[in-house]
């Protein structure tokens, strides 16, 4: 019988990993990830996890022990956020480049300067195009959830990747809510046993992250690029052996709302939570409006997302990041290039708002919506909004 | 890095890499031409040569051979064209000339 009890993103996701087994922790706290190494350490230290949990001094460090256990063949675990996941930046291309399934929670956190513990994207997508599997949490159920299924995607024999699984800095990292929990037989038979077929071996020696010449370099990355592209049937598939052990379902792409709506909102993280209100609402007056909850960001799911716009006049994509100098918030960049070649698809809309943790409330939503639809219809001078900002922004024109 | 041992030079497509690029062999960088980003060439003069060594000694890669006649000389498939070798002959033996120079 699976239980239901209080707990906040950041421990259910530290419990996703201990009813995983991991062998190897290695991370460096900060804010707002803290509580799940924290809690980590805390069940070694208590026997609760037979694991090696290994304080490093920096997060370039704790990703390249990761890099390092990984190779030998270790379930191996962390977490960071913000500055953190920056300042391990090259070695995140290691790790997939190398084909290690690190597993990673990243509690999102804003980027310095203004000095900002709080939520917002900037942090994710700095790291868009590392090579990694990547997935957004709405919830804290989610962050348990999400976390047991890149242990099975990212492990399994033909995917071997490193999977980050990000979730809103204090929005789920800080706050309690209610969590089923699965029986560790349930969990079992949903994740096997890792064995990395190329585990360092004293009797079998091998070369790991050789050298490459410019003869080689180009091969072996179509080869990553192409593994990673190749890792969505997986990542579809560990969604569907989820839902047929635990029940809960989730998809790459989740619409919400009515169906075939003209007009679609589209948030990634918590803040879809907050949206969906406002579309339920909305779809209750009869108003033909839905949401789209992009869960899978990398690899990008190009044929769901074209699937769920479809019939749609408006698209509005909802940012918590800001591209400095660039076309519009980064999500919405890429849902436009998605969809650009289609020969019938939406009017897309950037906002850009929530950042540092300011909120976006369903106030804020619903002004996303109604100005939305009215640069679709009018059109706009400026490349993209911005939402809960004090003062006329003006100047932002391509 | 190759799931076959393949022969020198580059023949192979993206599909061969290993997973990961792992090597799962030993001693595979004979077979991997290296000496093509040289941009002058060691030349040795064997009627001043006497047989020292020296430039087989201080060659950092594995580019000098010895002949069965005792003298030495440069495996253009490694060298990378240091001139470290020109440097240490104590005899003057060796030239570095212009890749471009025949």
């Amino acid at each position: 019988m699976s239980k239901r009890i209080g707990l906040e993103a950041s421990h259910a996701a530290a419990e996703a990993a201990r009813m995983a087994d991991v062998d190897v922790i290695a991370a460096y706290p900060i804010t707002p990830q803290t509580h799940i190494p924290e809690r980590l350490a805390e069940m070694v230290a208590n026997g609760e996890l037979n694991a090696a949990y290994i304080p490093v001094e920096s997060e370039h460090s704790a990703m390249s022990t990761c890099v390092g256990a990984a190779a030998v063949g270790a379930r191996t675990f962390t977490a960071t956020a913000g500055p953190g996941l920056e300042y391990m930046h090259n070695v995140l291309y290691v790790a997939s480049a190398m084909r290690l399934p690190v597993i990673m929670t990243v509690a999102n956190r804003a980027l310095s300067a203004p000095l900002s513990i709080w939520g917002d994207h900037s942090d994710a997508m700095s790291v868009r195009d590392t090579g990694w599997i990547q997935v957004f949490c709405q919830n804290s159920q989610e962050a348990f959830d999400m976390t047991l299924w890149a242990f099975r995607v990212g492990e399994d024999a033909g995917v071997l990747l490193p999977v980050m699984v990000h979730f809103d800095g204090f929005h789920l990292t800080h706050v309690t809510e209610p969590v089923i929990l699965p029986e560790q037989e349930e969990v079992d038979k949903f994740l096997p046993k890792f064995h990395y077929p190329f585990a360092l071996d004293p009797d079998k020696p091998m070369t790991l992250g050789a050298y490459a010449p410019p003869d080689i370099y180009s091969e072996a990355k179509i080869a990553q690029e192409v593994a990673l592209r190749k890792s969505k049937d997986v990542v579809i598939k560990g969604f569907e052996e989820f839902k047929n052990i635990f029940g809960r379902c989730y998809h790459a792409v989740e619409p919400y709302g009515m169906q075939e709506a003209k007009t679609l909102l589209l948030t990634m993280g918590s803040f879809s939570e907050t949206a969906k209100v406002v579309i339920d609402e909305r779809t209750n007056r009869g108003e033909s409006i839905g949401l789209i909850n992009l869960r899978l960001w990398r690899p990008f799911p190009f044929k769901e997302l074209r699937q769920a716009v479809k019939g749609a006049e408006t698209l509005i994509v909802f940012d918590r990041c800001i591209s400095f100098g660039g076309p519009g918030g980064p999500v919405h960049s890429e849902i436009k290039s998605a969809l650009y070649n289609m020969p019938r698809r939406p009017k897309v809309v950037s906002f850009v708002g929530g950042l540092g943790g300011r909120d976006v409330s369903m106030k804020d939503f619903e002004h996303v919506i109604d100005r939305g639809r009215e640069i679709a219809e009018n059109g706009s001078k400026g490349l993209y909004e911005t939402v809960g900002i004090r003062g006329k922004v003006t100047d932002i024109r391509g | 890095m190759m799931k076959k041992r393949l022969k020198a030079g580059f023949d192979f497509t993206w599909r061969d890499m290993e997973v990961g690029n792992v090597i799962t062999e030993a001693g595979n960088a004979a077979l991997r031409k290296t000496g093509d980003w040289r941009t002058q060439r060691p030349i040795t003069d064997t009627e001043k040569c006497n047989k020292c060594s020296l430039c087989w000694l201080h060659c950092p890669d594995a580019a000098i051979k010895p002949l069965e006649d005792g003298y030495y000389e440069s495996d253009l498939f490694y060298c990378k064209g240091c001139g470290i070798c020109a440097k240490v002959c104590p005899k003057g033996a060796i030239t570095m000339i212009e890749e471009e120079e025949k």
